[in-house]
């Protein structure tokens, strides 16, 4: 068991709010996911600036100096907020990659989270109201964003066994199932170039997609073919830079609520998580139909 | 009239009072307002008497009821009216998976669409569905039966027993065993009871529905196939 929360705005006014609804939403999932917890949000990009957001287990060795010695190794001016283990490193766009690359020698124990034009990504193990709390989530601003409570069954119960998972720029998806045939999906995608930082099932999903997505498909065709390649039980959330997407396999066991309003399309693992939304009571409440994509971009 | 507000009260304090109703009882109309989402409202009712839930449920609300009246002005999570014994379950919006689940007796009205295996293994209980129903619905569905004035999802009936399963719209897929029957005079008088206690004798006439039920091959035992077992 796992919960899943999204929410997607249509309407700028509940920007300002989009942090506080959706820490919300995630401490309401508590007892579906006590063990883990995550969330990506979506920020508006800045034109030219990109970001990558890092963890580490031991934030004050990694993170002192961490801005400046990237900025050196790839000849960039980049600022940086830290955010107890997590940091969000502000950089020009073109340096992203080299970034990444330098990082991988400068802090060998630090490990990205996620890397993009508008995506922060933000997981801890423990409690989801501790987690929202350390990263202070809820004061968090943007377009859209995706929550996670994990009750782990596939891998361990660590930071980066956590959700959501990103494996391509802006990219990340979030889970609530168990995958069969991940060990072999994975091997495939090896093959293919992707590479892995676990031995979750999740991350093999998320991987899948986004190899998808690199080869040229769509979102919702690269959505579309989870349903043919990867076998077991999952309600899909993804998330892109314009929106997010949803998709529950044919069995469709794992539950799922979507709401809708002229203000903001929603997402959660149960219609409670959902009850704290501005006008809820008037909203389209509907259950996502199985082996059907859904998605919304601006 | 009794009126429990859930978010103020708590849920085991709702439960517990309403499991001290037992027989006779002067409170018998009961107002539920703030469930947001909560699980498990009102379930294992044993008492004469007519809740309702101002607002959508979560998992198995009315789970277990025996002679109650439990009305949902909302939509209804998982496994609503599960196991129900007796009593009546009303639910005015949709209603997530397996509503009526092994259900023993009782009515489940929904007047909205219900989701997957919506009557799985139901066993005497009575479901009237306004709207569609989902795949797998009625597996293993031993007695009782199903009225359905919207679409069947895939795999209708799958493994099907002695229930009676009548759908006016288009099946997607029948289960493995489930065929249509013809609906002679007894099925038309049990279809215009259960649409006039399921409050849509004014949306459907009996003579629209089809009738599915077992083809009885696979749960019977047959001496050719004396060998496979």
């Amino acid at each position: 068991m796992c919960g899943i929360v999204g929410l997607f705005l249509k309407d700028p006014a509940l920007e300002p709010q989009l942090g506080a609804l959706l820490t919300d939403m995630l401490i309401t999932m508590t007892d579906r996911g006590p063990d883990s917890a995550g969330i990506a949000i979506y920020g508006r990009p800045t034109d030219g600036q990109a970001k990558l957001t890092v963890q580490s287990a031991d934030p004050a060795r990694d993170f002192a100096t961490l801005a400046d010695d990237l900025g050196r190794a790839v000849g960039a001016t980049i600022t940086a907020e830290i955010k107890d283990t997590h940091i969000v490193l502000d950089l020009p766009a073109p340096a992203l990659d080299a970034a990444r690359a330098a990082l991988r020698t400068l802090r060998p124990d630090a490990r990205v989270m996620s890397a993009g034009e508008g995506i922060e990504i933000y997981k801890e193990v423990g409690l989801p109201r501790d987690v929202a709390a350390r990263f202070d989530l809820a004061r968090m601003t943007g377009t859209h964003g995706i929550g996670h409570t994990r009750m782990a069954t596939e891998s361990a119960v660590t930071t980066m066994g956590a959700h959501p998972f990103s494996t391509g720029p802006d990219q990340c998806l979030v889970h609530n199932g168990s995958l069969s045939n991940h060990n072999s999906v994975r091997r495939t995608l090896r093959a293919a170039g992707m590479t892995f930082e676990t031995e979750n099932d999740t991350e093999v999903a998320a991987a899948f997609i986004s190899h998808k997505l690199h080869e040229g498909s769509a979102l919702g065709a690269a959505m579309e073919a989870t349903l043919t390649d990867l076998d077991g039980f999952f309600t899909f959330v993804v998330g892109t830079k314009n929106g997010f997407g949803v998709v529950r396999d044919p069995i469709a066991c794992k539950p799922a609520v979507m709401a809708e309003t002229d203000q903001y399309v929603a997402f959660g693992s149960e219609y409670r998580a959902m009850v704290g939304l501005p006008g809820i009571e008037t909203a389209r409440v509907w259950e996502p139909e199985p082996a059907t994509v859904y998605f919304w971009e601006r | 009239m009794q009126t429990f507000d859930l978010d103020a009260q708590g849920l085991r304090a709702l439960n517990s009072t309403l499991h001290g109703l037992r027989g006779q009882t002067n409170q018998t109309v009961w107002d539920v307002v703030n469930p947001k989402g909560a699980h498990s409202i009102a379930v294992g009712l044993d008492a004469p008497i007519d809740l309702t839930v101002h607002g959508s449920t979560g998992y198995y609300c009315a789970g277990m009821n025996k002679q109650a009246t439990v009305r949902i002005k909302g939509s209804a999570g998982p496994g609503v009216a599960e196991n129900m014994m007796s009593g009546t379950v009303i639910i005015d919006g949709d209603a997530s998976q397996y509503a009526g689940a092994t259900g023993n007796g009782g009515l489940l009205v929904i007047k909205g669409n219900a989701s997957s295996r919506c009557g799985i293994s139901m066993k005497g209980i009575e479901i009237v569905v306004h709207g569609n129903i989902g795949h797998m619905s009625a597996f293993m569905a031993q007695s009782g039966a199903m009225v359905v004035l919207g679409d069947a999802g895939e795999a209708l009936g799958d493994s099907l027993y002695e229930a009676r399963l009548y759908v006016r719209g288009s099946v997607k897929s029948l289960g493995a065993d489930c065929v249509e029957k013809p609906m002679r005079a007894e099925h038309l008088e049990q279809v215009a009871d259960l649409l006039q206690r399921g409050e849509a004798e004014h949306l459907a006439r009996p003579e629209d529905f089809k009738r599915y039920g077992s083809a009885r091959k696979l749960y019977t035992f047959n001496i050719d196939n004396a060998g496979e077992y």
